[in-house]
């Protein structure tokens, strides 16, 4: 498939990106490019072939159900972000 | 490697590779240098070997941290912008182990941002300059480690390899690099790339280095779920008789002089009775675009995280929180950053699903198999790391396909999750060096090493 202007201000939506005209027009190109190249799984024959999705050999792992106590602290986590009032982080209006 | 003791104190070392380090800062190495924190832990061990008490394995050995590790001692970037300003509250597995045997780390070392990329050229902070040529790019993404390890500036390095990225930069350096089998070592505090994938390992001057750091740093650790119970100190050094080279890679893709050096490390295993077996591995062939569905898949996920409101860079133009987040991720990422996320998000987005990701994972599976056919014909298989040696600043940086190429044969060990050990193989007639990749079975990572010494 060919990616158009309107596919990657789709994708830009999607992975939350605000982007500037000239980067908008590279990306185009570029994903356009890379799509092409990944299209090339198009004629492997995958006909009754399962998926792989992870290739860790083990399935559950258990544990007791008991809490953990934590490497970092309440406090310590808030004091990472930019505006914390009342134990709670400051952003721009929602609505 | 030098390990303090009473005659070679923990500061003298610790000192030296401070020393060589600035002397090396027009090669851009570091992200962040921790002078007296380091010269604090020395001083440290230095008063314990004075006082007789018991050190550990790794006392006083200066090492350099990838800066996609966490640690409280300084800032952890990821070489990414939208990182600017975070220090971690908590410490990686990998690191608490390293320093519990008494390694000091002098700084951490520059990436490709997220580890996205394979030269060191998608730092936020600017390349990373080869240590044989600066010219030339380190590789990547963990350049940084691999310069510091090959200007010898510290003992060893860490790095993460998600599909090369200990492998590649270790061969354009002319050192050792391992990435070991999927779930050996723990994850816990490294910033996730792609969680199928993602694999802690070193880079070192030698195989017992390698060695040593893996008996310390592998094993099972509660806050990483997909680590394996510990197998790597109880394993057994597998005697090896045949060794397999993959002739589809065998082809003009491929530099000449790699291909020689291949050669002649095949000649030298022959003299030392060894069998060489031509394999066919004609998976591997879709390794690459398979790579390049499934890792950018989730990168996209794993990096929805970054959205400017609890830690990070926060864009100052935003009005509403929508706003916030998309300025905060065009501004804080890198292009290829949002390539791999945008592709992601494409490859999993619905009428793709299935053309693309659930076509990768398929063809994850037959190289799975393939690894699993080619392991019941042979012991290890030696191949390139990359198709060429380290290329120039700026050749591959606006072309991410040809980027992209410079991993085909490393990504396919990353999809079946089996080690690799990149080792040195001389060096071409410019005096670049070039490297070779050992590949083993799951679990086989510490014959793997001790079998690297025969091709010394």
């Amino acid at each position: 498939m060919e990616i158009k202007r309107e596919d990657i201000l789709h994708l830009a939506n999607l992975s939350n990106f605000s982007l500037s005209e000239t980067e908008a027009e590279s990306l185009e190109k570029d994903l356009d490019g890379i799509i092409k190249y990944i299209s090339q799984l198009d004629e492997l024959d995958t006909e009754n072939v399962e998926p792989t999705y992870q290739v860790f050999e083990m399935e559950n792992v258990w544990r007791e159900d008991e809490i953990i106590k934590q490497d970092a602290s309440r406090e310590d986590l808030l004091g990472l972000s930019k505006e914390v009032i009342d134990h709670q982080i400051k952003v721009p209006k929602v609505l | 490697m030098k390990i303090a003791n009473s005659k070679v104190t923990a500061e003298r070392l610790v000192r030296d590779a401070l020393d060589k380090a600035k002397h090396f800062s027009d090669y851009n190495i570091f992200t962040f240098l921790d002078e007296e924190g380091a010269i604090k832990k020395a001083r440290e061990i230095d008063e314990k070997i004075k006082r007789g008490e018991k050190v550990g394995r790794l006392a006083g050995v200066p090492y350099a941290l990838k800066d996609n590790f966490l640690s409280p001692r300084g800032e952890t970037t990821a070489s990414a912008h939208i990182l600017e300003g975070f220090t971690s509250p908590v410490t990686a597995t990998a690191v608490e182990k390293l320093e519990a045997e008494g390694a000091i780390m002098i700084g951490r070392t520059n990436l490709d941002a997220f580890a996205h990329g394979s030269s060191t050229e998608n730092s936020y902070f600017g390349p990373t300059l080869n240590s044989h040529d600066k010219k030339r790019v380190a590789g990547g993404s963990s350049g940084g480690s691999a310069v510091a390890v090959a200007l010898d500036i510290v003992e060893f390095a860490t790095g993460t390899d998600t599909g090369g990225s200990i492998r590649q930069p270790a061969s354009f350096n002319g050192i050792y690099g391992l990435k070991p089998t999927y779930g050996c070592v723990s994850r816990y505090g490294v910033v996730a790339m792609a969680s199928s994938t993602d694999c802690i390992g070193f880079f070192t001057k030698s195989p017992d280095d390698m060695d040593l750091l893996m008996s310390i740093a592998s094993g099972q650790d509660p806050k990483d779920l997909t680590t394996l119970p510990d197998y790597y100190n109880d394993s057994k050094v597998k005697k090896a008789k045949k060794i397999g080279v993959v002739k589809d890679f065998d082809n003009e893709s491929v530099d000449k002089e790699i291909r020689e050096a291949l050669k002649k490390k095949c000649e030298l295993l022959k003299s030392k009775g060894y069998e060489i077996v031509e394999l066919e591995m004609p998976a591997l062939k879709y390794a690459l675009a398979a790579y390049y569905i499934i890792v950018p898949a989730e990168v996209a996920s794993n990096l929805s995280r970054y959205d400017g409101v609890r830690y990070g860079f926060r864009s100052e133009k935003s009005e509403d929180l929508e706003n916030l987040y998309a300025n905060t991720r065009d501004e804080g990422f890198m292009s290829e950053n949002k390539r791999r996320i945008m592709i992601g998000n494409f490859v999993l987005s619905s009428g793709f699903y299935d053309a693309y990701f659930l076509k990768a994972a398929k063809a994850r599976t037959l190289i799975v198999k393939e690894y699993e056919k080619a392991f019941s014909k042979v012991d290890y298989i030696l191949t390139p790391v990359s198709p060429n040696p380290a290329f120039l600043l700026g050749e591959k940086v606006n072309d991410p396909i040809a980027m992209y190429l410079e991993d085909m044969m490393s990504v396919s060990l990353n999809l079946a999750g089996v080690p690799g050990l990149a080792i040195p193989a001389g060096e071409n007639k410019n005096g670049l060096p070039l490297g070779l990749q050992l590949v083993g079975p799951r679990r086989s990572d510490k014959s793997l090493i001790e079998f690297s010494k025969e091709l010394i």
